[in-house]
C-alpha cells in the first residue's frame, strides 16, 4: 500500500464520556485514533458496551466528543461547524442502521423515504428527476419500479434493509457507516445483504465503516479491522494481519469464540477467555505498538513482548 | 445403546387465522428427543421452529390452531413410564403440571423474560414455590445453589440483586437458573444466546452443556445459527416452511447432508479458512406460508430443483438408520447432483482437521 495517500476520516484520540450524577461518569470510548482511507471497508468489531456503536454515531455528529478530532477530508467536522461544513458533511456521510424496521417511517413510501435526503437538499430540478434517481438507486440495490409505491411493512426484513442502503447511497456519499447493519438478518440474507454491499462499494467507491459483532462477517467485509474493548482499540491491522496473527490476548478469545459448522472439532474445543484483572493489563498505561505493516496493538512494552513470543493456536 | 424416548411429536400440523388469511405454520412435522440428548432446531426467521416447541408449551397465541397430530410426552419416575399426550391438556391444566416443572423454556432476550421489580433470588423461588409449595428457607438455599451451578460468583449477595444491575450474559444465567429451579426434564432454548455476544454466547453454552451432563437433562436448542448446533447438538433437525426437511445425527448433517437447503444454509455461513470473494447465497427471500404450494415450498429458491419439485412434494427419504431427508434427488431415478463444489472442499478440509487432531 502506498504511504502518500491520504485518509478520508480521521479519528485522533476521540473521547466520549457520559455523566451519570455529579460524581459518575462513563467512559464509552476513551482514546481512539484510526484513519479510514476512500474506498476501503473498516471493520470495528468489539462486544456489546464496547463503544463500537458510540463511535459511529461521534463521527456523524450524533454526540458531541467530549474530546478529540474527527477529520473529514481534511477539514476537522468535531467541534463547532459553519452551515456549509454541516451540509458538505450531511451529504458525503451516510448511516445505515441496525434495525430496518425501526429506521424507516412507517407512513411513507419507499419513494419518498429513499428521496428525502435529496428532498432536504433540493438536489432535482422535476419531479421526474427525482423519481429517475430513486428507481437508479432501487435498481442497484437489487428492488424493482413497482416497489417505490409500497410502504415498509409490506417488505421482508431483508429488503428492507436493501432500502436503508439505497437510502443511504442516493446522496451517492464517500463514507456509509453501517451500524450493526446485518445483526438483525437471518443467515441466509445477511449473506445476499453483505454480497451486495460489496458489489456496491467497488460500483461507487464509497468508504465504509462497517460496525459489527459478528467476527466471521467482518471478515469477508473488511480491508482493515479495528478491535475495541471497554472504549479503547486495542489491535488494529489489515484482515490478514488480525487473522493470522492475532497479538492482543481479547483479539484471541473473540477469535476463539467464533463457532464453525464442525460438530467434532466445535465439541472438544473451549473458548480461550480473557480476563482484564486476571491479567493484569491496564488499558491506561498501554501504548500503541507497531507490529507489522499496518498492524498495531495496545498494551505495554514487556506485554506486547510477552504476547508476541506466545504461540497462538487455534 | 438402548435410548429412551422422552418426546415425540408425531404428524403436527398447526395454522394461524389472519387478517390476511389462513397461515399453515407447521405443516406435519414429526421429531424425537431422547433421554439426556439435545436436538438442535434449525432454520430461517418463519420456518415454523418457533411454533413447534411453544406447541410442546402449550403457549400458542390465541389465532393459533392445533389441526392434526400428536405431542407424547414420556417420563419415568422410580422405574414406571407414564405417556402423556401434551395436546390434549387444557392450559390450565399444562400450567400447573408441565410448564416450568417438566418441562422448562429459557427465551431469547433475558431482559424481557425477567420481571424487572423483583429481585432475581425471588424469581427463582417462585417457580419452586408454586410447583412443589417448598417453603422459603430450603427454596432460598435451593436458588442460591442454581445460582451457584449456573456460574455466579458470591451467588448469595446476588440473590438480592434486579435485573438492571446484571449484565447480558449473567441475566441470561439468571433465566438459566429459573428454568432448572423445578428439575424439569426437559430444557428447551429459544435462541437462548442470540442477543448476546460471541465470546459470552461461547460460555453461556459450554454452561448448558455442563449443567446437561450434571444432570442428565435433555434439551431442545432453537436456533439459525449452524455453529451453535456444530457446538451443543446430537441430533440436527433443519425445518422450511413449515416442514422438516432434513433430519439427523449431527455429523451426519454437516458432513454429508442431502438436502439443497440444507447445503445453501451450511455455504452462506462465512469461514474464516477461505478466501472467496463472495459468499454462497440461498436466492429469493422465505416462503411465505400464507400462499398455499403445489411440489415444493423450497422449489423457487433451488438451483437443482426437479420438474417434479413444482407438482409434488417430495416424501422423506431415508439415508441411513437416522438420517431423513425431504428432497427429489434422493429418489433412486433423480439424476445425480452432488453438493456445491465449494462447500464439498469445506467439508474435506474439516474432515482433515479432524483427523490431524484425532492423530495428535
Amino acid at each position: 500500500m502506498e504511504e502518500n495517500r491520504k485518509p478520508l476520516l480521521e479519528v485522533k484520540d476521540l473521547k466520549q464520556h457520559f455523566k451519570l450524577g455529579r460524581k459518575f461518569s462513563i467512559k464509552a470510548v476513551d482514546g481512539v485514533s484510526f484513519q479510514i482511507y476512500p474506498g476501503e471497508t473498516y471493520g470495528l468489531v468489539g462486544e456489546s458496551g464496547s463503544g463500537k456503536s458510540t463511535i459511529g454515531r461521534s463521527v456523524i455528529r450524533l454526540y458531541e466528543p467530549t474530546s478529540g478530532e474527527v477529520w473529514f477530508r481534511g477539514t476537522k467536522i468535531s467541534g463547532k461547524l459553519s452551515p456549509q461544513d454541516t451540509k458538505h458533511l450531511r451529504t458525503n456521510m451516510q448511516m445505515i442502521f441496525q434495525d430496518p424496521m425501526a429506521c424507516l417511517n412507517p407512513r411513507k413510501k419507499i419513494l419518498d423515504i429513499v428521496a428525502q435526503g435529496l428532498d432536504i437538499h433540493h438536489m432535482y430540478t422535476t419531479t421526474e428527476e427525482r423519481e429517475e434517481k430513486v428507481y437508479r438507486i432501487l435498481d442497484m440495490v437489487g428492488l424493482s419500479r413497482e416497489h417505490a409505491n409500497r410502504y415498509p411493512h409490506q417488505f421482508s426484513g431483508g429488503q428492507r434493509q436493501r432500502i436503508g442502503i439505497a437510502r443511504a447511497l442516493i446522496m451517492e456519499p464517500e463514507l456509509i457507516i453501517a451500524d450493526e447493519a446485518i445483526s438483525a438478518l437471518d443467515v441466509s440474507i445477511q449473506a445476499q445483504v453483505v454480497n451486495l454491499m460489496k458489489e456496491l462499494q467497488k460500483q461507487t467507491k464509497t468508504a465504509i465503516l462497517f460496525i459489527a459483532h459478528d467476527l466471521s462477517m467482518v471478515k469477508y467485509i473488511s480491508d482493515r479491522i479495528g478491535v475495541l474493548h471497554l472504549g479503547h482499540l486495542v489491535e488494529t491491522g489489515t484482515t490478514e494481519e488480525i487473522f493470522l496473527r492475532p497479538i492482543h490476548p481479547y483479539t484471541r478469545s473473540l477469535l476463539s469464540a467464533i463457532p464453525k459448522p464442525d460438530p467434532v472439532s466445535e465439541r472438544s474445543r473451549t473458548a480461550f477467555t480473557y480476563d482484564l484483572k486476571e491479567m493484569g493489563i491496564d488499558y491506561l498505561s498501554g501504548t500503541e505498538h507497531h507490529v507489522e505493516g499496518e498492524h498495531y496493538v495496545l498494551g505495554t512494552d514487556d506485554e506486547v513482548k510477552r504476547w508476541l513470543g506466545e504461540d497462538f493456536l487455534q | 445403546m438402548n435410548k429412551d424416548k422422552v418426546l415425540s411429536i408425531r404428524d403436527l400440523s398447526i395454522s394461524f387465522q389472519t387478517s390476511a388469511g389462513e397461515v399453515n405454520a407447521i405443516r406435519g412435522v414429526n421429531l424425537d428427543l431422547y433421554q439426556g440428548e439435545t436436538l438442535a432446531i434449525v432454520g430461517e426467521s418463519g420456518s415454523g421452529k418457533s411454533v413447534t416447541v411453544k406447541a410442546i408449551m402449550g403457549i400458542l397465541s390465541g389465532n393459533g390452531k392445533i389441526k392434526s397430530g400428536t405431542i407424547d410426552f414420556t417420563s419415568r419416575k422410580s422405574g414406571e413410564e407414564i405417556k402423556e399426550e401434551l395436546l390434549s391438556f387444557s392450559k390450565k391444566e399444562m400450567r400447573r403440571r408441565i410448564n416450568g416443572r417438566r418441562i422448562a423454556m429459557v427465551f431469547q432476550d433475558p431482559m424481557t423474560s425477567l420481571n424487572p421489580t423483583m429481585p432475581i433470588g425471588s424469581q427463582i423461588m417462585e417457580g419452586m414455590r408454586y410447583h412443589y409449595k417448598t417453603n422459603k428457607k430450603e427454596a432460598y438455599k435451593k436458588a442460591v445453589k442454581l445460582l451457584d451451578l449456573v456460574g455466579i460468583t458470591e451467588p448469595e449477595k446476588r440473590m438480592k440483586s434486579y435485573p438492571h444491575q446484571l449484565s447480558g450474559g449473567m441475566r441470561q444465567r439468571v433465566v438459566i437458573a429459573i428454568a432448572l429451579s423445578c428439575d424439569p426434564e426437559i430444557l428447551i432454548c429459544d435462541e437462548p444466546t442470540t442477543a448476546l455476544d460471541v465470546t459470552i454466547q461461547a460460555k453461556i453454552l459450554e454452561l448448558i452443556k455442563d449443567i446437561q451432563k450434571k444432570t442428565g437433562i435433555s434439551v431442545i436448542y432453537i436456533t439459525h445459527d449452524l455453529g451453535v448446533v456444530a457446538k451443543v447438538a446430537d441430533y440436527v433437525a433443519v425445518m422450511y416452511a413449515g416442514k422438516v426437511v432434513e433430519k439427523g445425527l449431527s455429523e451426519e448433517i454437516f458432513y454429508d447432508p442431502r438436502h439443497p437447503y440444507t447445503w445453501g444454509l451450511l455455504s452462506a455461513m462465512p469461514d474464516l479458512d477461505t478466501n472467496d470473494e463472495v459468499l454462497y447465497t440461498i436466492p429469493g427471500s422465505p416462503f411465505n406460508l400464507l400462499n398455499k404450494t403445489e411440489g415444493d415450498a423450497f422449489a423457487e429458491r433451488n438451483r437443482f430443483a426437479l420438474n417434479i419439485d413444482y407438482r409434488l412434494e417430495p416424501p422423506m427419504f431415508k439415508v441411513t438408520e437416522t438420517h431423513y431427508a425431504a428432497t427429489w434427488l434422493l429418489h433412486e431415478n433423480a439424476p445425480a447432483v452432488s453438493m456445491p463444489e465449494a462447500l464439498k472442499e469445506r467439508i474435506k478440509r474439516m474432515g482433515e482437521e479432524v483427523s490431524l487432531l484425532g492423530g495428535k
